[in-house]
């Protein structure tokens, strides 16, 4: 990977003494991941180039990787690491031109203080959010930005771009400055989510930020993703399947927060959010149905769990999901580790499937599927119907799914508003599903709105209460 | 000699005092594992074998024991003074919970011997005052010990408990040495004519047959039917014979209570027996009572793989005496509900049966005889004008002769499945720790967090578990090849199996495409037949996800038409690969290698570009020039690697299937077939969709067969082919590889990284025992499933290792190999 520094300031040769590395020399620096060097292309009096190459041995990188990263998938041994300008290349950059960074330079101090022509190239930048994202981070720094988007394969142009750039900044800016905007803003919009390779502390980000970050429209979003999304939980047995099987990992991602990609248009901030809403409404009526057992099959990371404990009435309740990183993530949330032994007592924690017949789900007063059928492969519901209504058998059964009619009151959406769901029904097909469950299995239902109620349309999410006959 | 008989598998209490002798008994008669005693387990809880106040736990832990022992079928013997009630009651109560006979051992010996006896064992100093109340509690229990509950209490007084012989005696229903074969027969009500017909039509010859077969009888021989004496006759005279067994009935028990003048109802056709048994003499009805009064309620057949009950028997039973087993064994696991045609409520017993026995019994009238669980049920409601059914064993044929005519209105209709058996699995086939039994001997481990993952995978992608009757085994790379410029050689391949002793290798063209597995059923009629599903087949991927291409199956379906014939079937499983790469694996390509395609392409030409504009004003970067540049060209391989196996698609056209295995058909697991089969029977397939595999065969002992078969891999993979699989024509047992593959030096670009011919010698470190390992014990798992499908064995049977396949793809293991 290169980065290219040129400045046409006279003598552009001093950007020799501005970044310490001599403009005649060809030096190398020993990276924990590779090799980088520095070597000039051009170096004359009107224009001078600096380049910072990185030669990434990816054997050393999957050595070096983060603990988070899945053990066992080929996407650790092909990856662009070696090839995209990223987290690793801000790491070595902050290396190799560390007193520049600093903004210390004895030989020529006056102009290592100022601004000074700077023009920055990438030939391939990692950059989720594309073009427009690097326009939107660099550009309030004083940056011309020229950012174009790298096709993925030019014989397939069907595929669309890929989500790299090739990036050139121009501008009148302090070298130090340039240097530090590059160290924070790399990783931030490499943004990947494994083989993060640099120290995320926030005091890093705050010295190498300082004069600029504060003052940044976007530093909300730069500090989020530089701070970087890590999960301590790694999930390499399904990162593993999902290649077998020829999906992506994400794919395979286990639905553990379920709430629609985008806000509904109108939303105001004053509106109780919709998880909020739907939560509640479920509290509510395993209260007016007076359970004293609660089953909730498709736990999630336990949101509900939560507000059932909360509830001394429910003395005993019982959390289900498939996900093994569902049911850690909710242990996690619930602080179970540390949750006093009588709460503890009324909560079984564990993990089941929805199309396997199991007598753990026997003996509730009342189970709830609360966003959890429209999980389920169409062909795979009637197991989900047989195993609940028709073994389980609790007296009670609370069913909650989008309502698809209400879909347009969500500007942005396209499509459906997980990626994992599988259908997404209207009102009719919806007590289209439930008359037949109940004729089946001998249960009897009522329909409650959830959330805000389009007259026309439906409410955002329907409720299905079944009473057994 | 006094000679003390006990039941082979029973639970045997000892009671004396302090003193008497009974560690010494039991030392003398049973093994040492086969006592409890209550000093042990004190010894346990309390590290002190006389610590009286550790008794309660001491206890708790002794009934822990003898309960799994009594679960596990183990004949138990309790070393404890025993010498109150409420001691004995408790262990009745364990015999009792665990269905098993429970016999007490009285040691009756004076109190000065016990006395005396204690006093020389200095552990022991608890006061001979102990001695005396247990000596008291001794004797008001003798008094009425016999009441207690135990099937018999032997008491042993003065010489003979050192004389005293400890002799076993068999279960009744232990019938475990008769090994058949047999001929199982369903409920005959009455049915003499039909009964007669089909015993002619099994090959017996006045109650006889040629070839040593036994008939056994499953009970209700009796009412509703013409001719119940005629029945019993038939039956009765096989039986004295030793021609044939027969278990109870619940219309025999019913018939019996009324021959001895109990108060019965009179009905469900007990009139007609009562009735034609009139016309008898007084002889031939004497004879039928103290028959059918012997009639045992289940027996224990060939082994302990065979078990025959009336009404059915759940695992824990087998074997088992007790008033709820033989309740069982009649009646059915009943609810003590009746429904709305005033008929018992059953539980499906069978549906939740997973003990490896097949139970074979009758009771609840179907249309058909059908498998539940490795169960069937043979009651064909003859005397309802159905059929009169057998069931010969072991080779699980069934025969049936039709009613002559409804002899009995039903009160309820006949319906085609009493239970079917259900598309739905129980969580505890799958979750947990498990070891899966491989036929040919050796059992695999499931790791539960291996399980976990499955479970996962299994349920939120998979297709129905009855159309996932397979998933595909990882293969093996060959040992590294030291040729230079290549990782592996069909060199290392051909020497691993010469080594072996295989002496000839097919070598098939390896598509590089996603792997497939086809279920697919000629009609929708054959798929509810076999599999009991509606559709007519699915296509699957690795993990079991469906393929989800709109006519798919149809269009295959149409393509292995040739096959039905050919194979004499009505469905087939078939291993394929489906191509192209990108029709399924798009977001993995576009994600993961065109991404780092374009990542290079952009970033390399870049670098090679500022690394000449240096070298052009002098300084001196001529290395990482040359290095830049083959990095270029790497990356340039790479790119169309990946690509030579991307092509557009427009719903079907442009999709291919290239089959080379066929795993299953009726009731063959063909995947056992040689190779050599396999190419010449798939090669009768000629359809635009199916992509012919192309292959080589190879005399491992020529020279001139192997370099031809390596010069025709070269080509084929400088021409842009993914490589080739080895594998041994005929299908080789134990530690021989199933198959491995030799993938071509551009390919791996894709595996190992653009890059990955710059680094050959550190890549040749690799290990390959972990993957080696993993592919025969998921190899074994696969072939497995297809024996159990093909064996028509139960759905959770053939889930087993199917699920098995996908837990050990989860174990971390070199992506790369």
């Amino acid at each position: 990977m290169l980065l290219t520094i040129s400045t046409t300031s006279r003598p552009a040769t001093d950007l020799g003494y501005l970044l310490h590395k001599h403009p005649d020399r060809v030096q190398e620096f020993a990276q924990s991941i590779g090799q980088a060097w520095v070597f000039y292309p051009e170096a004359t009096d009107e224009r001078c180039t600096a380049a910072l190459m990185l030669d990434v041995d990816p054997i050393r990188l999957v050595r070096s990787r983060d603990r988070s990263a899945p053990d066992f998938s080929l996407g650790q041994y092909v990856n662009d690491r070696p090839y995209a300008a990223s987290s690793l290349l801000a790491v070595a950059m902050a290396d190799v031109f560390r007193t520049a960074r600093s903004g210390r330079c004895d030989a020529r101090p006056d102009l290592a203080a100022g601004p000074m022509p700077l023009e920055l190239t990438l030939p391939a930048l990692r950059c989720r959010g594309g073009a427009e994202l690097a326009h939107r981070l660099f550009e309030p720094l004083g940056w011309q930005v020229s950012a174009e988007a790298v096709p993925l394969d030019e014989q397939f142009p069907e595929w669309g771009e890929s989500r790299y750039v090739r990036l050139t900044l121009t501008g009148e800016v302090r070298l130090a400055d340039a240097l530090n905007h590059l160290y924070v803003l790399l990783p931030v919009l490499d943004d990947a989510k494994h083989y993060w390779m640099a120290p995320d502390e926030v005091d890093k980000l705050i010295r190498a930020g300082e004069g600029w970050l504060a003052a940044h429209p976007d530093r909300a979003l730069i500090a989020r993703r530089y701070l970087g999304r890590r999960t301590t939980l790694t999930r390499t047995a399904l990162a593993q399947l999902a290649e077998l099987g020829d999906d992506t990992e994400e794919a395979l991602e286990p639905p553990v927060e379920e709430e629609a990609a985008v806000e509904p248009a109108e939303e105001t901030a004053k509106k109780t959010p919709l998880n909020v809403a739907r939560r509640e409404a479920v509290v509510a009526v395993l209260d007016e149905l007076g359970a004293r057992s609660v089953l909730d099959l498709g736990c999630g990371s336990g949101q509900l769990v939560g507000a059932l404990l909360a509830r001394p009435q429910f003395g005993r309740i019982g959390a289900t999901d498939v996900s093994a990183h569902a049911l850690a993530l909710a242990a996690r949330k619930l602080r179970l580790d540390r949750m006093p032994e009588a709460k503890l007592a009324r909560l079984t924690l564990f993990q089941s499937s929805l199309t396997y017949r199991d007598s753990r789900f026997a003996g509730y007063d009342a189970a709830v599927l609360m966003e959890v059928v429209e999980h389920v492969d169409p062909p795979r519901l009637d197991a989900l119907e047989r195993v609940v209504f028709g073994d389980a058998r609790p007296a009670h059964v609370i069913v909650t799914t989008p309502n698809s009619e209400y879909n347009v009151h969500y500007e942005f959406l396209t499509g459906m508003r997980h990626p994992d769901h599988r259908f997404e029904w209207t009102r009719s097909d919806f007590t289209g599903w439930a008359a037949a469950v109940c004729a089946e299995y001998g249960y009897s239902v009522e329909f409650r709105p959830v959330g805000d109620d389009d007259p026309d349309l439906g409410p955002a999410t329907q409720m299905g209460v079944f009473h057994r006959d | 000699m006094t000679e003390i008989t006990i039941p082979e598998m029973s639970l045997v209490v000892l009671v004396g005092v302090s003193g008497s002798g009974k560690s010494t008994f039991a030392a003398k008669h049973f093994t040492p594992t086969q006592v409890i005693s209550s000093d042990f387990c004190r010894g346990l809880v309390a590290d002190d074998e006389n610590d009286q106040s550790s008794t309660p736990d001491a206890f708790d832990v002794l009934h822990y024991i003898v309960g799994t022992r009594l679960r596990r079928g183990l004949l138990t013997v309790v070393d404890a003074t025993n010498v109150q009630y409420e001691s004995r009651r408790a262990l009745l109560e364990l015999a009792k919970a665990h269905d098993v006979l429970c016999d007490a051992i009285v040691l009756d010996v004076p109190e000065e011997v016990a006395v005396e006896r204690n006093a020389v064992r200095p552990d022991r100093d608890f006061g001979s005052h102990v001695i005396g109340r247990q000596r008291r509690d001794l004797r008001r229990s003798l008094g009425k010990i016999s009441r207690d509950g135990f099937r018999r209490v032997h008491v042993l007084r003065g010489d003979q408990i050192d004389q005293a012989v400890v002799a076993y005696e068999k279960a009744w229903t232990d019938k475990r040495e008769l090994t058949g074969p047999f001929d199982l027969i369903g409920d005959v009500h009455g049915c003499r004519a039909e009964l007669e017909t089909l015993l002619a039509r099994l090959g017996y010859v006045e109650g006889a047959h040629p070839e040593g077969r036994t008939a056994v009888f499953v009970g209700d021989l009796v009412d509703r039917g013409p001719d119940t004496p005629g029945v019993l006759r038939i039956v009765m005279d096989m039986v004295e014979a030793g021609t044939a067994l027969c278990v109870s009935g619940n219309h025999e028990q019913k018939l019996t209570r009324a021959l001895n003048g109990r108060k019965v109802t009179v009905s469900h056709g007990l009139q007609e027996s009562l009735d034609q048994l009139a016309a008898q003499d007084a002889a031939f009805v004497a004879r039928a009572r103290t028959f059918m009064e012997g009639l045992i309620s289940h027996y224990q057949l060939d082994g302990g793989r065979l078990v025959v009950a009336h009404a059915g028997l759940k695992e824990a039973y087998h074997g088992r005496a007790s008033g709820r087993v033989r309740s069982f064994a009649l009646y059915g696991d009943t609810t003590g509900e009746t429904d709305e045609y005033g008929l018992p409520v059953r539980l499906p017993w069978a549906r939740d049966y997973r003990g490896r026995a097949m139970v074979v019994y009758g009771h609840t009238p179907t249309t058909e005889a059908e498998w539940i669980n490795n169960t069937i049920c043979l009651d064909t409601g003859v005397v309802f004008g159905g059929k009169l059914t057998a069931l010969r064993y072991p080779e699980r044929e069934l025969v049936s002769v039709p009613a002559e005519q409804m002899w009995y209105e039903p009160s309820r209709p006949l319906t085609k499945h009493g239970v079917r058996e259900p598309g739905l699995l129980d969580i505890a086939d799958v979750q947990g720790t498990r070891y899966v039994e491989i036929q040919d001997g050796g059992r695999i481990k499931v790791r539960e967090e291996n399980a976990a993952a499955a479970l996962e995978v299994m349920s939120r992608f998979a297709v129905d578990p009855r159309w996932l009757v397979y998933l595909p085994p990882t293969m093996a790379p060959p040992e590294t090849s030291r040729l230079d410029g290549y990782l592996e050689h069909p060199d290392e391949a051909f020497e691993e199996y010469a080594r072996a002793g295989v002496g000839r290798v097919v070598c098939e063209e390896k598509h590089m495409g996603s792997r497939a597995i086809a279920v697919l059923a000629k009609s929708p009629e054959a798929a509810e037949r076999r599999f009991g599903i509606a559709g007519t087949g699915v296509v699957y991927t690795r993990t079991g996800r469906p393929f989800g291409m709109e006519g798919l199956t149809d269009r295959l379906r149409e393509a292995v038409a040739p096959l039905w014939d050919a194979l004499d079937t009505d469905w087939v499983a078939l291993d394929c690969e489906l191509l192209p790469w990108s029709a399924k694996a798009l977001g993995l390509i576009r994600d993961q290698y065109a991404a780092v395609g374009a990542a290079a392409t952009a970033a390399l030409p870049a670098a090679v570009a500022a690394l000449e504009t240096a070298a052009g004003r002098g300084l001196d970067v001529g290395s990482h020039l040359v290095r830049a540049r083959r990095r270029r060209d790497n990356a340039a391989r790479f790119r169309d690697a990946y690509a030579r196996y991307c092509w557009p698609i427009d719903g079907l056209s442009g999709v291919r299937l290239a089959p080379f295995q066929i795993l299953a058909c009726e009731g063959r697991a063909t995947a056992l077939e040689p190779h050599s089969w396999h190419l010449e029977t798939l090669g009768l397939l000629d359809h635009e969709i199916i992509q012919p595999t192309r292959h080589v065969y190879v005399d491992l002992a020529s020279p001139e067969d192997r370099a031809r078969a390596s010069a025709w891999w070269t080509e084929m993979t400088e021409s842009g082919g993914e490589g080739m699989v080895v594998k041994p024509v005929e299908v080789p047992g134990g530690r021989v590889q199933p198959g491995i593959k030799v993938r071509g030096r551009e390919y791996l670009r894709i595996i190992y990284g653009p890059d990955y011919t710059e680094s050959l010698d550190t890549l040749r470190h690799r290990f390959l025992g972990k993957k080696r390992s993993l592919a025969l014990r998921e190899h074994a798992l696969g072939v497995e499933a297809l024996r159990r499908l093909a064996g028509g064995e139960p759905l959770w049977r053939v889930h087993e290792p199917v699920f098995a396949v996908l837990a050990m793809e989860s174990e971390p293991v070199d992506p790369r190999l």
